[in-house]
């Protein structure tokens, strides 16, 4: 345990000292929370990349199934992907059969590597692949600038590409998994448990902290469509709390696009440049989003280029 | 990875700058250079450029228009406000860090009203961005501004190459207010094609996408120049400029475009016109 622990103080920089002095204690409650039987989830801070989080920003957990472990989100670095390794290895001794890689972002995809030894499938769109080769090295480097290379981690593939939608059967549970059209990337992956009912929509679901747009606007809309349609009461969004009511938090991030789509339109027909409109656009939503300031305006750059050419 | 690139950034080079450009060693650019670094790199970044004629330093003459942080490095606008627009003949626009740097060089023609050109264009590194107006009567005049950006030209395009392909060439016109002969309309040009920088992975082959970029524009009123465009992989996808000519009644703009690896594209453009 002692080991382990100087582990965790090493990774983020001896920065978690008011947990360190009880090992197994503070840690544990502050870190994950069960947010359904057997299904523990870390939230993320609304924060970017720095050495101290190790790029553990997102909303990162596990399902402990009869038959062994699925992790919801790998992490956002090796060394966030070694601690979530270490908060299973605390919970359960069951084998990690399934590590998900919900898109091609850094904070959800470089913590695959920790998991490597485990030989688990790891699950992931099907243009989840070409978007790693795009962006994967890039990202990479970019990381290892802030977080150290020994920090980063490596572009893991996925092992199990899923077209349409595909099932995973944990022995109590069966998650069901759908590969969406571009949204808020060209690769979402997102869950249903059956066994709890709960929806993990991974990014294209954020509560609190802005949405980023990476994929294509309109797309977004139709596949927040069809995850209505799943019916889930509960969801564990990207970035936000560790549990969430579906709708009113999604009817949130509708009213967001909203905005952004509308006004962009507007800015693109009544002939407003693309760098007034970054400065314009959806500023109602500027106090109820946090790091907005960041995010906004590329939001409108990304929208600007798609709604451009309608 | 550095091999390929080199490779690149050599040939967009030597597709754009004269062959003295090849000589010097690359100075290295980076967020931390020194003013005296940055200075250096212009220097001789302008010799392989004008050689050795005078470029003044001229902040007035021309205004550049960019943040100073970009939101996004793959698509940094850029406002050029020329303040002597009748005396102008040449406008260059230089990416000082970037692998290529000469971005654009813009020449105008008699139908042009060169007061303001805008554009889109990537930026690869912490740079000082200079603009450097050529006058009729064959003076050089600089104007710089810093800006702070990273990876601009080789982030992804975030599909793929052949989706980013999708539509070559299209064109569209937008033509802003009424435009009324005899007085300057502004317009807006966007040009379909991914300019490939060539510092972008394919994603199938995953090799670098070869450059693959508009180097040549012209757009014309009637029989009469509005202005030549030399452009380069600093220049971001999907082309937009942003300019203003001088109608003189019924007419139109023809747009000729043609890219490094022979694609050759034509539209023309009925001015709306305002008597009706």
């Amino acid at each position: 345990m002692s080991a382990s622990v100087t582990r965790r103080a090493a990774l983020f920089g001896g920065f978690c000292l008011c947990c360190l002095p009880r090992p197994g204690f503070a840690v544990d409650a502050l870190s994950m929370e069960e947010v359904a039987p057997g299904t523990f989830i870390r939230r993320g801070p609304d924060a970017e990349a720095t050495p101290e989080n190790a790029d553990g920003i997102a909303n990162i957990g596990f399902i402990v199934g009869r038959d062994g472990v699925l992790v919801t989100e790998s992490g956002g670095s090796l060394a966030d992907g070694q601690w979530l390794r270490e908060q299973i290895a605390r919970r359960t001794d069951k084998p990690i059969r399934y590590v998900m890689l919900t898109h091609v972002h850094p904070d959800h995809v470089f913590g695959a590597a920790a998991f490597r030894g485990d030989n688990p499938t790891f699950v992931g769109h099907a243009a989840l692949r070409g978007a790693l080769d795009a962006r994967g090295a890039f990202y990479r480097q970019r990381l290892a600038e802030i977080l150290g290379e020994d920090k980063a981690g490596e572009v893991v593939y996925p092992t199990m590409e899923v077209k349409d939608g595909a099932e995973i059967d944990l022995g109590d549970r069966t998650l069901r998994l759908t590969a969406h059209g571009s949204a808020h990337t060209s690769c979402d992956l997102s869950m249903l448990d059956t066994g709890s009912g709960l929806l993990f929509p991974a990014d294209l679901l954020f509560v609190g902290r802005i949405p980023s747009l990476d994929g294509s606007l309109l797309g977004w809309f139709k596949e927040i469509e069809r995850l209505k349609a799943m019916g889930a009461a509960d969801a564990v969004p990207g970035h936000g709390p560790t549990r969430v009511a579906f709708a009113p938090a999604m009817a949130d991030l509708a009213r967001y696009l909203t905005a952004l789509r509308d006004e962009t339109r507007k800015a693109v027909a009544s002939g407003v440049p693309i760098e007034a409109a970054v400065q314009s656009v959806a500023l109602g939503e500027k106090d109820r989003w946090a790091l907005f300031d960041t995010y906004n305006g590329r939001n409108v750059t990304q929208a600007y280029q798609e709604l451009e050419w309608e | 990875m550095k091999g390929p690139v080199m490779k690149r950034l050599m040939l967009a080079l030597s597709l754009t700058l004269s062959a003295a450009a090849l000589a010097p060693a690359p100075v290295r650019a980076g967020a931390t250079d020194t003013d005296e670094e940055r200075a250096a790199r212009w220097s001789e970044i302008k010799a392989s450029i004008f050689g050795d004629r005078k470029v003044e330093a001229s902040p007035s003459a021309v205004t550049i228009d960019a943040p100073a942080r970009a939101l996004d490095a793959a698509l940094v606008p850029i406002g050029l406000t020329l303040a002597d627009k009748d005396s102008v003949k040449g406008l260059y626009f230089i990416i000082d860090d970037n692998p290529s740097p000469y971005a654009a060089h813009f020449t105008f023609g008699p139908a042009a009203d060169p007061g303001e050109i805008k554009m889109r264009v990537r930026v690869n590194n912490y740079t000082n961005v200079h603009a450097v107006v050529e006058t009729k009567d064959g003076r050089l005049l600089e104007s710089a501004k810093f800006v702070k950006a990273s990876g601009g030209c080789s982030a992804p395009m975030g599909m793929s190459d052949e989706e980013a392909m999708k539509g070559m060439g299209e064109m569209r016109m937008k033509f802003v207010g009424d435009v009324q002969p005899g007085k300057p309309a502004e317009a807006t040009l966007m040009v379909r094609h991914p300019n490939f920088s060539g510092m972008q992975m394919n994603q199938l082959t995953r090799d670098y996408t070869p450059a693959r970029y508009i180097q040549k524009l012209d757009v014309t009123y009637g029989d009469k120049l509005v202005f030549h465009l030399d452009g380069d992989i600093s220049i971001a996808s999907n082309p937009v400029i942003n300019f203003a000519f001088k109608p003189e009644g019924q007419g139109s703009l023809k747009v000729v475009a043609s890219d490094n690896q022979e694609g050759r594209w034509e539209h023309s453009f009925p001015v709306p016109s305002a008597s009706n």
